[in-house]
């Protein structure tokens, strides 16, 4: 029972309240804590690609004066981590990542030791006195060294070096689709691996309470409780036993919600010592030696009518995984996902596909801010423009022809889309552009000849994953849920807790603007609890656009029951039947006498301090809690990227003239922070187009480790971006809302590419590969002499 | 990302520090501004066992007039002094060496960086080289043998090698005439970031006419380079496209992860015309 | 004093101005001034973003400008002026700065961890350049990177502080004027 209010917080831009502490620097980061005696871990890490370790010789770190202690696999004994699906064998293969490396290495800057000292300073000492000898063997480095036939393991397990291979859907008859279809189109699909990059990098403090029997591990990490299930289990610990505390997290974006290795090493060294352990990982080893993403190659081809409607799909796809499967999530992270979900918002009649996840020499692969979809979107899109071009149609006009418009939609890959607005969308982008008059000119560009691209990409992005759609991927830990709890205390004032943990999303505003709602009350009343495995009941964290659509939902609930408590004590203290009441900001009052009401502070008062007062039937105090689940395929938000560029001859580079997104995230409960994460995750869709790439070169050694490699752009190329909202409200979360958390960075990289392709379309060349590098469009605008043609 | 360790010593003078540089040898090295040095230290790629810091001697930090219209400028001159100096104190026809300031990182580096810590660090595609190579700047060091001045021409021996004696410093360095028709211009694809290729151009000019000129490039040698094949085209009169293709061809740039060859002889034509055209605008 | 060091190298004293207090630190020569400032003073609201100079997330003044502290020894900042994140909000009562606040009602700010690091280059940006206009503020917002923004808003707040700055500065002048 919502309170009749016109002064809703929900849908308002209302001020942040993280804002005034990280403004003052008064926010609390992992490395801002300080305990008393407390020492500094750093890692000895592998510095070759593969190898077989032939000797570990940590006396002299031992002796650096202020290295307290220095550790190996053996000396600590850890569990391994292992994430697995339930899959057969022939689909996927588990493989142990173990804490530290024990007699293998496969890549480099696999942790090998842990060296403890004083001081950061001197760890790193420490480290330099480490003597590690490795019997190299060769790396494999890429898609085609990984898959050919005498391709040395790189886990013995996994024949073929594949973790993940499934083949899915397959529609009956979709050979014969493609046979008889007027217009097949193909793509060749490759994209960078990149870096998540949170600003602030992973990090721990580890220490062993006396008093409470707990290792308390305070940590920046999206998924508090899957870390407290590693810590347990590798430290051989009883769950209660660990508490997880994530403090203020400097961004995640996928990064963190998967467990680290180093983590888990600090705290066993932390129980070893008998000391808090702090470990603040490097930049270097942040950009290298972390987890890393992207790294996918599309081998699609579509089939269409001669009208543009597109009849089939068949795609192969092959993620790089790296070397390990992440925690929890697998190595099937990116090619499930991408194999799923593949055929998007458009009408696809057939579709078979196959999907890979192969393992290489290279850090291994986390979830990365919309996983798979701004890959497969860019394979999707650029089909959609291949045909446009065979069927001389306008590309806007093909995508309008194939576009989902009657919802809900089941799909041809047995996902049932709720409503959206993919057309509309669509046409109000288009619009935004043209009235812009971008169109008029690109034509006057054109006819001077330069060269300016228009470009688009459409695209639904499934949120609130429920343990149902989970479920749907095999994985043996199958997230989902979340929990809530709202509790009011004799003030009247709530503290609510959520599974779900902020770290740029602004929960501790938005979800209060939920619960202030649904209690009637001032923003400044409720505070929310979150990221403290000790004082959340459970909660899966923050990933997959889930928070606000499963997360908010469930502190809907909880708030609603929580009201109801409050009408049942006081329709109790007039005698009236609960229904008869209703919350009126701050207050209960009576639906037929409505200057009768009693106020949330008397009512506290009776469930706590006078609880004799209550009838038997009601429990004294006032705590509430929910669960909330879905129970169907989730929820799809939409939107269309338009994206104007200009490509200078002189240098190749691509400049982003303009930027329009129109976004539907359904209810808005904070609009300034939807369009927040929209325009944020557009500069991470645009760093993947444009910017950021790890190679490695021929010994497996990562191409970038500090920022001078790793071209992280800045406010010079990151455009402004113009951002309209449509509204299609989710049937099924208790607000409204989907979730919006990664929506930005799936159709940015698509839309780039394709205005590119736009602005290259006199020369015929078309671009595929991302990123694009000045050099790559240098050499598509230089008319090839006939020598240079290959 | 923590530096080894290292003694601090500030100096006092100029013959203090030389004198401390001369005492503890290859161990020592001078830190000013420390924006490059630093960073090396932080990742361990350096690790000087002394760090002698001549931030402290006021004297290196000026810019004015020198004699015959040329301009002095201390070593310990930031860039941001550079960039922010009022005309009168940079005199007439340096007008290039202040605008090459806002391709130097960022303001925050600008600030802490000095003029003679980007000569004595000499990256290859440092703004600085380019322009001391470029204006024939000449270069001041003092050591324990007194002061000598280096051309720059005779300055820069590779990838972060100079003339410097390891117990000489940097003091000043004197940019002898105006250049009122210089101009530098630069690529790299992301703000702030070294030049995948810098081109800078001074010409010579007699009314709206190019009587000839100097061309030097940072980012495709191991240092800055004057480019006499160019600069033969402008003494002919030929046009800044020849000019600019004399050059592509004269040069043999490397590749690496930021371009190859031959996209950097692309950039090479393109950054000498628009250097050029911008000179004569001046 | 604090000793945090524990080391067998060159152990020094030195005394810092840190936004407007003077403190003495043991130290090594060897310790950045972010880390000085965030682990011997406590000051832990600028923060380490990649200890290289190219994030900008231990942005501080030094002598009013904005310089990186992870590309600065503790040692060389002895005498000069010190200011931090923490010296923008009101001492006493906590209130916001102006700049704080403009990046609040912009939505400057996400995760809040290149916060201080952007707050204290706008800070030094435009003290020295009042008129700055928004093409300029992006081109120094560029010195520093944020992930979570996409950096409209930082550059959106810096300009609308910047803007209300000057317009303040236009009515004291004429009421100067009037007087």
């Amino acid at each position: 029972m919502t309170s009749a209010r016109d002064d809703q917080l929900v849908g308002r831009s209302v001020a942040r309240r993280e804002d005034p502490r990280l403004l003052s620097g008064r926010g609390r980061f992992v490395d801002d804590i300080e305990l008393p005696g407390m020492l500094h871990a750093q890692f000895v890490r592998s510095t070759v690609a593969h190898g077989t370790i032939t000797g570990i010789d940590l006396t002299r770190v031992r002796q650096v004066p202020g290295v307290i202690a220095a550790f190996t696999a053996a000396d600590l004994e850890l569990g391994d981590i292992t994430a697995r699906l339930d899959r057969p064998p022939s689909e996927f293969v588990p493989t142990a990542m173990p804490v530290l490396a024990r007699d293998r290495v496969r890549y480099v800057g696999e942790p090998v030791a842990v060296v403890v000292a004083r001081d950061p300073y001197v760890a790193e000492d420490g480290l330099e006195a480490a003597t590690v000898t490795y019997a190299p063997l060769a790396p494999i480095r890429c898609e085609e060294q990984a898959l050919a036939p005498d391709a040395p393991r790189v886990h013995a397990e996994a024949a073929g070096n594949t973790l993940v291979d499934v083949s899915l859907f397959a529609t009956e008859g979709i050979d014969e689709v493609f046979d008889q279809a007027p217009c097949v189109v193909h793509v060749d699909v490759r994209t960078g691996r990149q870096n998540a990059l949170p600003l602030e990098t992973r990090g721990a403090v580890a220490r062993w309470d006396d008093r409470e029997e707990q290792l308390v591990l305070h940590t920046c990490t999206q998924t508090p409780h899957q870390v407290r299930t590693v810590a347990s289990r590798c430290l051989g610990l009883d769950e209660r036993a660990v508490r997880v505390i994530v403090p203020d997290m400097g961004g995640g974006f996928g990064l963190k919600c998967v467990v680290g290795r180093e983590e888990i090493a600090t705290a066993a060294a932390a129980l070893r010592l008998g000391r808090p352990v702090k470990w603040i990982e490097d930049r270097k080893d942040a950009l290298s030696a972390s987890f890393l993403a992207r790294e996918q190659h599309y081998r699609a081809r579509a089939a269409f009518d001669t009208d543009g409607r597109i009849l089939g799909l068949d795609t192969d796809v092959v993620c790089d995984m790296g070397a390990y499967s992440c925690y929890p999530f697998t190595a099937g992270i990116e090619p499930l996902m991408a194999a799923a979900e593949m055929p998007g918002v458009y009408k696809v009649p057939a579709y078979r596909v196959r999907g890979r996840g192969i393992t290489t020499n290279k850090a291994p692969t986390a979830p990365y801010r919309g996983v798979s979809r701004p890959q497969y979107v860019m394979a999707m899109e650029r089909l959609m423009e291949r045909a446009a071009r065979e069927l001389d149609l306008d590309p806007v006009e093909i995508r309008r022809r194939n576009v989902i418009t009657e919802f809900p939609y089941l799909g041809v890959n047995n996902i049932t889309y709720d409503p959206g607005s993919y057309l509309e969308s669509l046409d109000l982008c288009e619009q935004s552009l043209r009235e812009a008059g971008w169109y008029d000119r690109q034509a006057a560009a054109r006819a001077e000849g330069r060269h300016i691209g228009i470009g688009y990409s459409c695209f639904s992005e499934r949120t609130g994953y429920g343990s149902t759609a989970f479920a749907q991927r095999k994985m043996e830990v199958v997230p989902g849920f979340d929990v809530a709890e709202v509790r009011m205390d004799t003030s009247g004032a709530v503290t609510a807790t959520t599974g779900t943990i902020s770290h740029g999303q602004s929960h501790e505003t938005t979800m209060a603007q939920i619960v202030a709602d649904t209690l009637g009350l001032d923003l400044a009343k409720v505070k929310l609890h979150q990221g403290d495995t000790d004082r959340v009941t459970y909660g899966w964290g923050t990933f997959a656009s889930r928070s606000i659509a499963v997360g908010g939902s469930a502190v809907r609930l909880a708030a609603a029951k929580l009201g109801d408590k409050l009408r049942a004590i006081a329709a109790a203290e007039w005698g009236v039947h609960p229904d008869e009441t209703e919350l009126d900001r701050g207050r209960v009052r009576r639906r037929d006498a409505p200057d009768v009401a009693l106020t949330y502070e008397h009512l506290a008062d009776t469930a706590y301090l006078r609880s004799h007062l209550l009838p038997k039937d009601i429990d004294p105090g006032l705590t509430a809690t929910a669960v909330f689940d879905v129970h169907n395929d989730g929820t799809f938000s939409n939107a269309t990227h338009g994206v104007v560029v200009e490509l200078h001859e002189d240098t190749g580079q691509v400049e982003i003239l303009a930027y329009v997104c129109v976004e539907d995230c359904g209810v808005a409960v904070n609009p300034q922070v939807v369009e927040g994460q929209c325009r944020g995750g557009i500069a991470q869709g645009i760093s993947g187009a444009l910017f950021e790439q790890i190679t490695y070169d021929a010994q497996g050694e990562p191409s970038a480790t500090s920022f001078m490699d790793y071209k992280v752009p800045t406010a010079q190329e990151i455009p402004e971006v113009v951002i309209h909202h449509l509204e299609t409200p989710c049937a099924f979360t208790a607000t409204g809302a989907k979730g919006a958390g990664e929506g930005g960075t799936i159709g940015a990289p698509a839309a780039v590419l394709n205005a590119v392709n736009d602005a290259l379309r006199p020369t015929g060349v078309e671009l595929d590969n991302t990123p694009i590098t000045p050099e790559t469009v240098h050499r598509a605008l230089t008319p090839r002499t006939p020598e240079q043609t290959p | 990302m923590k530096p080894a360790p290292f003694r601090y010593h500030r100096a006092r003078d100029v013959e203090g520090a030389t004198a401390l540089l001369a005492e503890l040898g290859d161990e020592a090295k001078v830190i000013a501004g420390g924006q490059s040095l630093v960073a090396m230290m932080n990742f361990r790629l350096a690790r000087p066992g002394h760090l002698v810091d001549i931030a402290g001697l006021r004297e290196l930090d000026h810019l004015g007039a020198g004699s015959g219209g040329g301009l002095r400028i201390g070593a310990l001159t930031t860039h941001h002094t550079v960039e922010t100096a009022p005309a009168d104190r940079l005199g007439a026809g340096f007008e290039v060496i202040r605008d090459a300031m806002r391709w130097i990182g960022h303001l925050p580096i600008r600030t802490r960086g000095t003029v003679g810590g980007s000569i004595a660090h000499a990256d290859a595609t440092a703004e600085w080289c380019l322009l001391a190579v470029l204006l024939d700047a000449e270069l001041v060091a003092h050591g324990p043998r007194g002061r000598r001045t280096i051309p720059a021409g005779e300055f820069f021996f590779g990838y972060y090698t100079t003339a410097l004696e390891p117990d000489e410093i940097l003091v000043e360095i004197v940019f002898p005439g105006p250049a009122p028709h210089a101009a530098l211009a630069e690529f790299a694809e992301r703000r702030g970031d070294f030049a995948i290729v810098s081109a800078a151009v001074d010409l010579t000019t007699d009314g709206a006419d190019v009587r000839g000129g100097r061309v030097a490039l940072g980012g495709v040698a191991a240092m800055p380079v004057r480019v006499p094949e160019a600069e033969a085209v402008l003494a002919a009169g030929g046009s800044f496209r020849d000019c600019a293709e004399a050059a592509a061809r004269a040069v043999d740039p490397p590749g690496d992860a930021n371009g190859s060859g031959d996209y950097r002889k692309h950039l090479i034509r393109n950054l000498i015309e628009r250097a050029c055209k911008e000179a004569m605008s001046r | 004093m604090n000793d945090t060091t524990g080391l067998g190298d060159d152990v020094q004293l030195i005394t810092l101005d840190v936004n407007g207090a003077s403190h003495e630190v043991i130290t090594a020569p060897r310790r950045t001034l972010v880390d000085v400032l965030r682990h011997d003073l406590r000051l832990t609201g600028t923060h380490v973003g990649c200890e290289h100079g190219i994030c900008g997330a231990c942005t501080v003044l030094v002598d009013g400008l904005p310089v990186r502290a992870c590309l600065m020894f503790a040692a060389q900042a002895e005498g000069a002026r010190i200011t931090t994140v923490e010296s923008l909000a009101d001492s006493g009562t906590g209130e916001l700065s102006d700049l704080q606040r403009a990046f609040t009602d912009h939505h400057g700010l996400q995760c809040g961890f290149c916060t201080p690091g952007f707050l204290m280059l706008a800070q030094g940006f435009l003290a020295e350049r009042p008129e700055a206009t928004k093409e300029e503020i992006r081109e120094v917002v560029a010195a520093n990177l944020c992930r979570c923004t996409g950096y409209q808003t930082i550059v959106e707040a810096i300009d609308a502080c910047a803007t209300a700055r000057r317009a303040q500065r236009a009515v004291g002048a004429e009421e100067e004027s009037c007087n």
